[in-house]
C-alpha cells in the first residue's frame, strides 16, 4: 500500500486531551428502535423539504416523506416503519442553534424491513446526481450539506478527493468505529465518489490516536487492491478535521478567504458520507441512519449507535443506560465545535455527530475570567491567521467596521484562542455574539440608508410642489392685479369721456 | 546667532505658509461636518428629538449648538458616537414615552382603513401605498417604524408589529 506524503502540518492549532476512549472501546450498538421520530424538515442549507404524506397514514421504513422543495436540496424519509402522528411545528437543532420547524412525528411500529429496495441503474452523470439528492445524502462530518451539491461543483479540475477521518474533537469517535467496521464499504463509496468527480486520487485521512481505524483501513486498501487510494495518517493536532486545515495540511496550499478547496483541486468528504454513498449504491438504501457518540460523564453507557434520523434525544440517552446522576449540561456536536441546548426532546439530525452529557457534580467550577492581558498567545494558534485579541478589543468598542477588516466572518469558532488564553477569555462565545451583531448592524444600515435616501427624495419633492405653488400663486396675484388696473383706468377713461360728452 | 535666528524665522515661514495652504485644502465645510453627524444618527426620520427628521437635527447642531443628546432611537450609543466625533461631552440620552425603533414596523388593518389618505402624508419615507378613498397599506422594507403616521389616522387602524413577524 502506498503512503500519500504529508506536506506538514497546517498553521495554528492546539494539542487537546483525548477523550475518545470514553466511548470507543463498544461495537456500534445497531439495535436501537424509537418508539418516535420527529423528523424535520428543515434543511441545513437551501428551504424546507414539503410533507408529502397525511396524518394517519402507515409508512414504511425507507419512504420519501418529504419532497424537496428545490433542485438542490435533497429530500427526507421515513427512517423507521409505522404511522404519521401528525405533522407540526417541533424545536430542532439547525446551525448551532435550536429553531423551530415543521416535522413529520411518526409512531413507530416494529416492522422493521425496509420498503424492497434494488441498487439504482443511472442512465447518466446528472441522473446520478439527482438520484443521490433523493437519496437525502448529506455531509455527515456535522455541516450537512447536499453532497451531489459539492461533488457537482466544477469551477475547476479535482484532483484529490481527501475522505476526512481524521476526527479531531476529542470527544466524538463515530468515524473512528465505522472507519474500524466498514472500511470496505467506505473506501467503496469512495471510489463511487472518485469516479463522479473525475479525480485521480483519494487520500484517507485518519488522526494518529486512531489504530485500530487506520489498521482497518490499510487492510482494506490491501483487499480492494486499488491503487489510487492512499493513506495519511496525520498528527493529532486540533482542529486537522477542518476541510481548509486538512487542504493545508496535505498539499501545502492555503484555500484563500471566499473560495473552497475545489479552487486548489481537492473535495473533502467524510467518511460516513462515504458509507451512505454506498449503502445507496449497493442496497438503494436512502440516508436514514447516522451514527452518534453519546459520551461524557453524564451517561451510564457511553457509545457509538447507529441512530434513525429523527430519534428523539431523550430516548437515545434512555438507549444507553439513561442519566448518571444530575447532568448539567446537554452538548450537541463536540465540547470544542458543537453548543449546548437546554432540553433532550430534540431529534437527532444529520448532522448530530455527537452527544455529551456532563456530570454536574464532576464538573469543575469555571475558571475566573481576567481582562485580557495582550500576552499574544491567541494569535499563533488561530488556524485562520487572525487576531483573537484584537477582534475582541473591537468587539467591545462595538466598531463594526474594523471586525469587518479584521475578518471576523473567517472565523471558524474553532475554540483554540479560548484553549489558550491565560485569562480565559471566552473568546469563541463573543466572536459568535459580534458575528450576530455586525449583521444586524448590516442590516439596519442598509434600512437607515435607504430611509435617508427616501426622505431626501419626500422633502426634496415636497418642497418643490411648495414653491410651485407659491409661484402659481403670485404669478396669479400679479395677472389679477395687472388685468384689473387696466379695467379701472379704461373704465374711468369711459365714465369721464361719457361725463363730457353729455355737457 | 544671527544665521540661526535668520534659519528658524525662514523655518517657521515655510511651515506657516504650509499650514495655511493645507487648512485651505483640507477644510471641510459644514456641510460635510452635517453629512457625517447625519450619517451617525438612526435615520429613522422619527422627529422625536424635536427636528422634522434627522438631516435637520444634524444640522441644528452644527449651526444651533442644539444638544447632541436628544434622539431617542439612537440611544447612548449615538450619543457617544457624536460626543466622539465633536469632541463634547457625553450625557444621557433624553427619555421619549415610546422610542422608535427599526425592529418594528407599521401594519395598516386593511377593513377598517377608509382611504383617508392622512397616513400617507405623515410618512416622512415614503412607506405607504394608497389613494384616496381606498385601502393604504405598508411597505414593510420601506417601513422604519418610526410611528408618524399613527396620530393622524382617525379610526386608529394602524398599529407596530414586529419586523420580522
Ligand atoms: S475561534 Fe476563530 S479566532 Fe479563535 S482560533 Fe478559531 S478561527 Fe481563530
Ligand atoms: S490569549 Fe487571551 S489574554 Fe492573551 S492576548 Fe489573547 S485574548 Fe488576550
Ligand atoms: S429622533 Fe428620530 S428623527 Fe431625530 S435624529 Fe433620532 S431618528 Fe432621526
Ligand atoms: S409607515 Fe408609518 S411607521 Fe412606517 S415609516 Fe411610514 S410613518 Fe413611519
Amino acid at each position: 500500500m502506498l503512503k500519500y506524503p504529508l506536506f506538514q502540518s497546517f498553521y495554528g492549532g492546539v494539542h487537546l486531551e483525548s477523550h475518545k476512549n470514553t466511548s470507543n472501546h463498544k461495537q456500534i450498538a445497531r439495535d436501537f428502535l424509537p418508539s418516535r421520530l420527529i423528523i424535520p424538515m428543515n434543511q441545513q442549507f437551501g428551504s424546507d423539504a414539503i410533507p408529502s404524506v397525511k396524518v394517519g397514514q402507515l409508512i414504511q421504513k425507507g419512504e420519501v416523506i418529504g419532497k424537496p422543495a428545490e433542485k438542490n436540496t435533497t429530500a427526507v424519509h421515513a427512517s423507521c416503519s409505522g404511522r404519521v402522528g401528525a405533522i407540526e411545528k417541533h424545536p430542532v437543532p439547525t446551525a448551532g442553534k435550536v429553531s423551530t420547524s415543521t416535522c413529520v412525528i411518526i409512531e413507530t411500529n416494529d416492522e422493521n424491513n425496509i420498503a424492497a429496495q434494488k441498487p439504482p441503474l443511472f442512465k447518466n452523470h446528472l441522473d446520478k446526481l439527482t438520484a443521490i439528492n433523493h437519496a437525502g445524502i448529506v455531509g455527515l462530518g456535522g455541516a450537512a450539506f447536499p453532497t451531489a451539491e459539492k461533488l457537482n461543483r466544477k469551477s475547476s479540475h479535482c484532483e484529490m478527493l481527501i475522505l476526512n477521518g481524521a476526527e479531531c474533537e476529542p470527544y466524538i469517535s463515530c468515524d473512528d468505529l465505522l472507519m474500524q467496521e466498514h472500511a470496505t464499504e467506505v473506501l467503496r463509496g469512495a471510489l463511487a465518489m472518485m469516479e463522479i468527480v473525475g479525480a485521480e486520487l483519494t487520500v484517507v485521512v485518519i488522526e494518529k490516536d486512531k489504530p485500530k481505524a487506520i489498521e482497518a483501513i490499510s487492510n482494506a486498501i490491501e483487499t480492494i487492491g486499488s491503487k489510487c487510494i492512499r493513506l495519511t495518517d496525520i498528527p493529532t493536532m486540533y482542529p486537522t478535521g477542518g476541510e481548509r486545515q486538512l487542504v493545508e495540511a496535505l498539499t501545502g496550499k492555503e484555500v484563500p478567504s471566499g473560495k473552497y478547496p475545489i479552487d486548489v483541486g481537492c473535495i473533502c468528504q467524510n467518511v460516513g458520507t462515504a458509507y451512505a454513498l454506498d449503502c445507496f449504491f449497493q442496497l438503494g438504501e436512502p440516508l436514514i441512519n447516522r451514527i452518534v457518540t453519546v459520551t461524557g460523564q453524564g451517561v451510564k453507557n457511553p457509545q457509538n449507535v447507529a441512530v434513525p434520523i429523527g430519534a428523539p434525544i431523550v430516548e437515545l440517552i434512555k438507549f444507553c443506560g439513561g442519566y448518571d446522576g444530575e447532568v448539567s449540561q446537554l452538548i450537541l456536536g463536540g465540547n470544542m465545535m458543537g453548543y449546548t441546548v437546554d432540553t433532550d426532546q430534540l431529534p437527532v439530525t444529520k448532522s448530530t455527530n455527537c452527544i455529551i452529557t456532563t456530570k454536574k457534580a464532576t464538573t469543575p467550577k469555571p475558571f475566573e475570567i481576567w481582562p485580557c492581558i495582550r500576552c499574544g498567545e491567541c494569535i499563533p494558534v488561530c488556524p485562520v491567521r487572525l487576531l483573537p485579541q484584537q477582534i475582541l478589543k473591537a468587539y467591545e468598542n462595538k466598531n463594526f467596521e474594523e471586525l469587518g477588516k479584521l475578518g471576523l466572518s473567517e472565523c471558524i469558532e474553532c475554540g483554540c484562542c479560548d484553549v489558550v488564553c491565560p485569562s480565559h477569555i471566552p473568546l469563541v462565545e463573543n466572536f459568535r455574539k459580534a458575528k450576530h451583531l455586525r449583521m444586524q448592524e448590516i442590516k439596519s444600515s442598509e434600512l437607515s440608508n435607504a430611509a435617508q435616501k427616501r426622505y431626501e427624495l419626500k422633502t426634496q419633492r415636497l418642497s418643490s410642489q411648495h414653491a410651485n405653488t407659491e409661484k402659481l400663486h403670485a404669478d396669479l396675484k400679479e395677472s389679477i392685479k395687472e388685468s384689473s388696473k387696466n379695467d379701472m383706468i379704461k373704465a374711468a377713461v369711459e365714465r369721464s369721456k361719457k361725463r363730457r360728452d353729455k355737457k | 546667532m544671527a544665521t540661526a535666528t535668520v534659519i528658524f524665522a525662514g523655518i517657521a515661514i515655510v511651515l506657516a505658509i504650509l499650514l495655511i495652504v493645507s487648512s485651505h485644502y483640507l477644510s471641510t465645510t459644514e456641510n460635510e461636518v452635517i453629512d457625517k453627524i447625519e450619517s451617525l444618527l438612526p435615520r429613522i426620520q422619527c422627529a422625536q428629538c424635536g427636528y422634522p427628521g434627522c438631516r435637520p437635527y444634524a444640522a441644528a447642531i452644527v449651526t444651533d449648538k442644539a444638544d447632541i443628546n436628544l434622539c431617542p432611537p439612537g440611544g447612548n450609543e449615538t450619543v457617544r458616537r457624536l460626543a466622539k466625533f465633536l469632541g463634547s461631552d457625553f450625557s444621557p440620552v433624553t427619555k421619549y414615552s415610546t422610542t422608535a425603533n427599526l425592529n418594528e414596523i407599521a401594519f395598516i388593518s386593511e377593513e377598517l382603513c377608509i382611504g383617508c389618505n392622512l397616513c400617507l402624508r405623515a410618512c416622512p419615507v415614503d412607506a405607504i401605498v394608497g389613494t384616496h378613498q381606498s385601502m393604504h397599506t405598508v411597505i414593510s422594507d420601506h417601513c422604519t417604524g418610526c410611528r408618524l403616521c399613527i396620530p393622524p389616522c382617525p379610526v386608529d387602524c394602524i398599529s407596530l408589529v414586529s419586523r420580522n413577524a
